[in-house]
């Protein structure tokens, strides 16, 4: 038995760096100080052995040479390749995948564009008030959750970055902080909420635009209700914000994802920008896959963007709602897709789903997900964080190097994908 | 093993004594050597000026804030496009182009060492990883210590020893070259959405002042032994009469150290500023750089304004937020824990603006009055003043007052009353401008020894060869000759390799971090510190385990041991 301290969780975007993992006879027996989900992820045991590939509609066996030659045979054949997902992989894989994309003319995309990509278009217009998590940790002495609900999604959230975590600057953290929590129901979270408010499914534009009117002395203005949130409360809300020491505002998939998208997040930004004037004020999205920040971060220092680029034209191109993954589904534009790391099979529209089955769809993963059942063939590999290492991002932008615990036969995506892009190179000389 | 002769260039190489003499150059693997054989490859240089590789002692090229500049300017990246031709891959960004776009453009200026004016030493893997993608040039970043919470407390503490560990932990776990202060104390105030008014304030909690940051961190510098030394953003960046908070903190500045500076004062145009508001806004050029030229121990970089779009971004937080009220563009900002801060806002400094005119002026004025070209280093503060594409036009503007005449009669005419400008006549010579762009640094860098900045035997056979016959060029008259003559190498040579041949780049791997290591004695290792790890520990939201960078993410490296005097 063999014990490793230290390790990092690769669930979601709080990248946990104080994981201890239980080796025995080269299985993971024990994930201590994880959370129940990253648990089960360190625990998972139903892994592809190797890869498949669908003839006839049955599935086969086949071997990793045979798979990368037709993946890239596949990928070089279309006209309009799409490489999706990303997000659950290591950004050295990201890298080569953004080489690949360039070479073949397609379009690259990450989960971005079914999660965060608002948030990302509302930065692009007003920018963004942010700080590291542990900058949070050690001052602030308010804490609001938007549209989120991190004792079910990012379940170690509070206990290590924010309401129950021990900061420099305040003697008992938990009583001197105070914890907002908006949303249109009442999650587990909102329990713990000193202040919590209910806003009417798609209000949330009209409350923040009211908390800005309030904040800039024009409180008067302010109906009797907004949304469903009382005025009284709003005012309370206000004076909260503008007088604490040191706020910290996340906003999760409830605020970017409903009505107003985009415009939700730039008021959100704004507001803080406001709040910046009479104390210190922070914003942060609710990352959700491990590392879909990393991608973010390797598709802008590669290409200029963070998500959705297309290189149909050589440059690099973006306008999300065009050249992001759905659309190039949904107009039937793609004729071949290669999945990297994520599930767009139990996340993506219908008609998306669809397209993919009419079209060439393989999919690297380490695991059978709803992808699978659409796709020709999958390449099982190594799970970064188990049997593979590379870089992260955390939700906050902090680089960390996830680690491996064991080795195994089964190749990482960089090694599948180097091999790849190698073959395709060859190709592009002769 | 490869050999090549470059036959009959102008060589001009001051570290050399070389002033500027027809001569060849012989490089075998990489190297400058005395001679090489008859197979040697041969570029003929005939009637091109040759230097050593341009040398970028403060940009901003790599890491997290250069990075965030990117993702919130698409309209940034779609102003400047390439497709993949060649070894070439896609490149996008004018201001801030992506990490190929930067290798790119600055070998085709020449440049073949950068260096990273600021890195946060908990996000120095995100700095690290784009290094690697930044192909064609040896890179350096500075380590952030101005708001560092264990650095403070030694310095409170009077430490100065314990001081010297703490940075000696923090630059070897980041894989940094250098110490950077960036208003120092004034990025912990930030924390709290407070600043520094000058040196002498102390800061809340810490109970130390800049000053006492400052020169605490330079004996620290000092005493480990270090190539380069502290390399300072003074506070007060950007506000009207802060050339006094300059001065004074010019005048606190020992002078320690035989080889080089012990300051390296950094993008100085934004310190020089005279006036008590925007309304009697004016330059104090002059009286910076008196002060320069009394203290060899002071090097500055000019840290130019040139007119147009641009992007602001440095670990000045509060900085950032007050250039945001006056703009209202778009703001970020990005604190980080025990450590600094940072925000990014994009600019546009105009000519018909009488500040951004005035800002101009002094740039140029800074670099006409410090006496020695050694002194006083060609830069943009990139991309802050301009983005670094724009250096071949002030290399024109210093060598010509005819283009500074011509250029100031574009101004706002107010601008005239501000400055001195159009009453200084210098004109730098070629040499001088070589010194302002590569020998001065690779000095003040402390990496002449390690072959940068000069072309003796043994040196990096770093190259830059240039289509401009000075025995034919008036650079007092011929500006455009100078500025296309500057912008596009013929060669430039990298490691004995040519990456760029009249503005097309090569495949070259061959580039390098240049990070140190000081060695402290074990009462001094912060490694075995119960303190240093109790602080670790609590505060940070890393585990101290995994904090430091990886081996593997400096592929190629030159890591510098220096042996501490504690």
């Amino acid at each position: 038995m063999r014990i490793i301290e230290d390790m990092v969780c690769p669930f979601c975007g709080c990248l946990c760096d104080d994981v201890i993992l239980t080796i025995e006879n080269d299985m993971i027996i024990a994930a201590d100080n994880c959370c129940t989900v990253g648990n089960a992820k360190f625990l998972g045991k139903k892994r592809l052995k190797s890869p498949i590939i669908k003839k006839d509609g049955v599935w086969e066996q086949t071997g990793y040479d045979e798979a990368i030659q037709y993946t890239v045979d596949t990928l070089l054949d279309a006209d309009r390749p799409l490489m999706f997902g990303w997000s659950g992989t290591h950004g050295e894989a990201q890298c080569i995948g953004i080489h690949m994309n360039e070479l073949i003319g397609g379009v690259i995309d990450s989960t971005t564009s079914v999660c965060h990509g608002p948030s990302i278009l509302a930065i692009q217009e007003v920018g963004h008030p942010g700080c590291t998590l542990g900058q949070v940790k050690n001052r602030a002495d308010l804490i609001i959750y938007w549209g989120c609900n991190p004792v079910e999604g990012h379940p170690r959230h509070m206990s290590r970055y924010t309401v129950y975590a021990d900061g420099y600057f305040l003697q008992n953290s938990f009583k001197e902080r105070k914890v907002i929590v908006v949303d249109v129901r009442e999650t587990e979270t909102a329990g713990i909420a000193d202040e919590f408010v209910r806003v009417k499914p798609g209000g949330d534009f009209a409350v923040i635009s009211a908390l800005r009117a309030i904040i800039r002395g024009k409180g008067d203005i302010i109906p009797e209700s907004v949304a469903g949130v009382s005025r009284e409360q709003l005012v309370r809300v206000a004076e909260l914000c503008k007088t604490c020491k040191f706020g910290a505002l996340f906003f999760g998939l409830g605020l970017t994802m409903v009505k107003g998208k985009y415009k939700n997040i730039s008021n959100a930004i704004e507001l803080v920008d406001e709040l910046n004037r009479h104390t210190k004020f922070t914003l942060t999205p609710m990352r959700g896959h491990w590392n879909v920040y990393g991608s973010n971060e390797v598709f802008t220092w590669m290409t200029g963007y963070p998500y959705a680029v297309d290189f149909c034209r050589g440059v690099a191109f973006y306008n999300p709602g065009e050249t992001s993954a759905i659309d190039i589904l949904a107009r039937k534009e793609c004729d071949a897709c290669l999945v990297v790391a994520s599930d767009p099979g139990a996340h993506f529209p219908r008609a998306c789903v669809e397209h993919m089955k009419d079209i060439p769809t393989i999919v690297i993963d380490p695991f059978q997900t709803l992808t699978t059942t659409v796709a020709d063939l999958q390449i099982p590999v190594a799970v970064t964080g188990i049997d593979a290492e590379g870089t992260a991002y955390r939700m906050d932008g902090i680089p960390l190097k996830v680690k491996k615990a064991l080795d195994s036969n089964y190749p990482s995506d960089t090694e599948i994908l180097s091999k790849m892009y190698e073959k395709m190179l060859e190709v592009q000389w002769q | 093993m490869s050999e090549l002769l470059i036959k009959n260039g102008y060589v001009i190489d001051p570290l050399n004594d070389i002033h500027g003499e027809i001569m060849d150059i012989a490089v075998r693997d990489g190297r400058i050597v005395e001679s090489v054989g008859n197979a040697a490859d041969i570029i003929d240089a005939h009637g091109m000026l040759t230097l050593p590789g341009g040398i970028d002692s403060h940009t901003h090229i790599c890491g997290t804030k250069v990075n965030f500049g990117r993702y919130m300017s698409p309209e940034d990246m779609r102003a400047g496009r390439t497709t993949r031709k060649g070894d070439m891959h896609a490149t996008s960004g004018f201001s801030v182009p992506t990490t190929y776009g930067n290798s790119y453009r600055y070998s085709r200026m020449g440049y073949t060492t950068l260096l990273e004016g600021a890195m946060a030493p908990m996000e120095a893997r995100h700095t690290h990883e784009e290094f690697q993608y930044t192909p064609l040039q040896d890179c350096m970043a500075n380590t952030l210590f101005d708001g560092n919470w264990q650095a403070l407390e030694a310095i409170g503490n009077g430490d100065i020893k314990r001081l010297a560990g703490v940075l000696a932990w923090y630059l070897t776990a980041s894989k940094g070259f250098a110490v950077k202060l960036t208003n120092p104390g004034g990025t912990e105030a930030w924390g709290f959405g407070n600043d520094v008014s000058c040196i002498n304030d102390k800061i809340e909690h810490f109970n130390v002042s800049p000053r006492e940051i400052i020169t605490g961190m330079i004996e620290a510098n000092e005493m480990l032994n270090l190539p380069h030394s502290v390399h300072l953003h003074c506070n007060n960046l950007g506000k009207p009469g802060n050339y006094l908070c300059t001065l004074d903190t010019y005048n606190s500045i020992p002078d320690l150290n035989e080889k080089r500076q012990s300051l390296y004062s950094t993008h100085v145009q934004f310190h020089s500023y005279g006036g008590t508001s925007w309304h009697d806004f004016c330059s104090k050029a002059e009286d910076i750089a008196r002060s320069v030229n009394n203290k060899p121990q002071i090097v500055i970089d000019s840290g130019q304004v040139m007119f147009g779009k641009t992007t602001t971004m440095t670990a000045d937080g509060p900085m950032e937020f007050n250039l945001y009220r006056l703009y209202h563009n778009k703001w970020s900002n990005h604190d980080v824990e025990l450590e600094t801060g940072s925000g990014i806002i994009p600019v546009l400094y105009r000519r018909k603006n009488l500040v951004n005119a005035v800002m101009w002026a002094i740039g140029l004025e800074l670099a006409l009055l410090v006496d020695s070209p050694w002194q006083c280093i060609l830069a943009t503060d990139n991309p802050n003043g301009a983005p670094f594409v724009k250096y071949p036009e002030v290399m024109a503007l210093l060598m010509s007052k005819k283009y500074r005449d011509a250029e100031f009669a574009t101004v706002d005419p107010a601008t005239e009353s501000r400055v001195s400008l159009p009453a200084l006549d210098r004109e730098l010579d070629w040499e001088e401008i070589a010194i302002a762009t590569r020998a001065a640094q690779a000095k003040a860098l402390g990496l002449v020894d390690y072959g940068k900045g000069h072309l003796g035997i043994g040196a990096d056979a770093d190259i830059a060869i240039y289509p401009i016959d000075v025995s034919s060029t008036d650079p007092t008259t011929d500006y455009e000759t100078i500025i296309n003559g500057f912008s596009t190498t013929d060669y430039t040579i990298k490691l004995g390799h040519v990456v760029s041949r009249k503005g097309t780049c090569s495949i070259d791997n061959s580039n390098r971090t240049f990070w140190v290591r000081p060695r402290v004695p074990d009462n001094y290792d912060m490694n075995h510190d119960p303190a240093f790890i109790d602080c670790f520990n609590k505060y940070y939201s890393m585990r101290m385990a995994n904090y430091p960078v990886q081996e593997e993410y400096a592929v190629r490296n030159i890591c510098i041991e220096t042996e501490a005097t504690l």
